[in-house]
């Protein structure tokens, strides 16, 4: 996370709480979400240039994004194999 | 009270809360019902799409849906899947609350029915409500009445198992024909209905979105109402009228066996008289 005062700060904030909210009903219950997404936030805690941190911020928003998507197709899949018959 | 709109359209969803899709379900201990004690909950999936598809409604009509109320009724806990669908971008909830009932007492589809028959009536006092979205089916009991008995008690025509709906106006107003297609066996059938009408949703008709966090703050400010039965004047007449005797697993897989070459398989199955 970028240092207090940052503009960017409440950025990653932010996306550091959704990501943990996400991470919390992660299906598969081997995969370590909230530690890794801990770590990966404090690798680049140090980054000043606001160049880089919206790079890192963009991958985060990307990770989001993909999470949602496995969520809803992991949803859908299971109700499609109980609820259809052809499928 | 609010001045009648005459032209602007009310949508009512109701939900249920549910057994988590992901959850393993188990009989309890008694033998007439599920466990349920620290199972995780969540709302119906079908009921998520319903939801989903009412916010879709007013991202595209915009201020011709006046109001996207959700309604549920179960135990002071369902009150947790009001606020995930008004997160979701619903505008206020009424939660009818009930005892926490398992399976071996619950509210049965004509039951539910009644309610929101009634959960319809008061809502009108305020402003009519103009089309019903509801899950064609709830993962739990899996029975698949509720929307067809409340368009029976409404007298309300309806549209189930919906894949598409569609709007034949620029802006839907009150008495607007909707185009709905519906999965039906072995393929797809269209209907058209004039509002008001009640939509079951099917598993295509759209993808639910995930609430954002900002959302989800927001929806714990917006007004829910509370019922009882008796409110309703229901206390008698939701009453199940169906008795569960028994709830058991279905029977275990029995496991294979390898077999070392082919004369022993064909002797196995000979054994098994399958040849």
């Amino acid at each position: 996370m970028p240092p207090l005062g940052h503009h960017l700060r409440p950025r990653a904030i932010g996306l550091y709480k959704t990501l943990h909210r996400l991470g919390r009903e992660y299906p598969d219950p081997n995969y370590n979400f909230i530690p890794k997404l801990r770590s990966m936030f404090r690798k680049n805690a140090h980054l000043t240039d606001d160049k880089e941190i919206l790079e890192k911020l963009e991958i985060g928003e990307f990770v989001r994004k993909e999470t949602e998507a496995l969520y809803s197709l992991k949803k859908y899949r299971t109700l499609r194999k109980r609820y259809v018959a052809d499928a | 009270m609010r001045p009648s709109l005459v032209n602007q359209i009310r949508v009512l969803v109701p939900i249920k809360r549910t057994i988590d899709y992901a959850v393993k379900v188990r009989p309890a201990k008694d033998g007439k019902s599920i466990e349920t004690a620290g199972v995780k909950m969540s709302m119906n999936p079908f009921d998520e799409i319903a939801v989903e598809e009412a916010v879709r409604l007013r991202e595209k009509y915009k201020e011709a849906i006046t109001k996207i109320t959700v309604v549920s009724v179960g135990p002071p806990k369902s009150a947790d899947v009001i606020r995930t669908a008004l997160a979701m971008g619903a505008d206020d909830g009424i939660i009818v609350e009930v005892p926490e009932k398992t399976f071996a007492d619950p509210l049965e589809p004509l039951g539910i029915s009644k309610i929101l028959q009634e959960v319809v009536k008061k809502a009108a006092e305020e402003e009519e409500v103009d089309l019903i979205i509801m899950g064609k089916q709830a993962i739990d009991d899996d029975a698949s009445q509720t929307g067809q008995m409340l368009a029976g008690l409404l007298n309300w025509p309806q549209a189930t198992y919906a894949s598409k709906l569609e709007f034949l106006d620029d802006k839907p107003t009150k008495g607007s024909v909707a185009q709905v297609t519906r999965e039906i066996d072995g393929g797809l059938g269209i209907v058209k209905t004039k509002l008001p009408f009640i939509l079951t949703t099917d598993l295509r008709l759209n993808e639910p979105r995930y609430a954002s966090l900002p959302n989800i703050m927001k929806a714990k400010k917006k007004p829910m109402k509370k019922y009882t039965l008796k409110d309703l004047g229901l206390e008698e007449g939701a009453k199940p009228r169906l008795e569960t005797l028994k709830v058991e697993e279905p029977p275990k897989r029995q496991g294979g066996a390898k077999v070392a070459d082919v004369d022993e398989l064909i002797s196995k199955l000979q054994e098994a008289g399958r040849i």
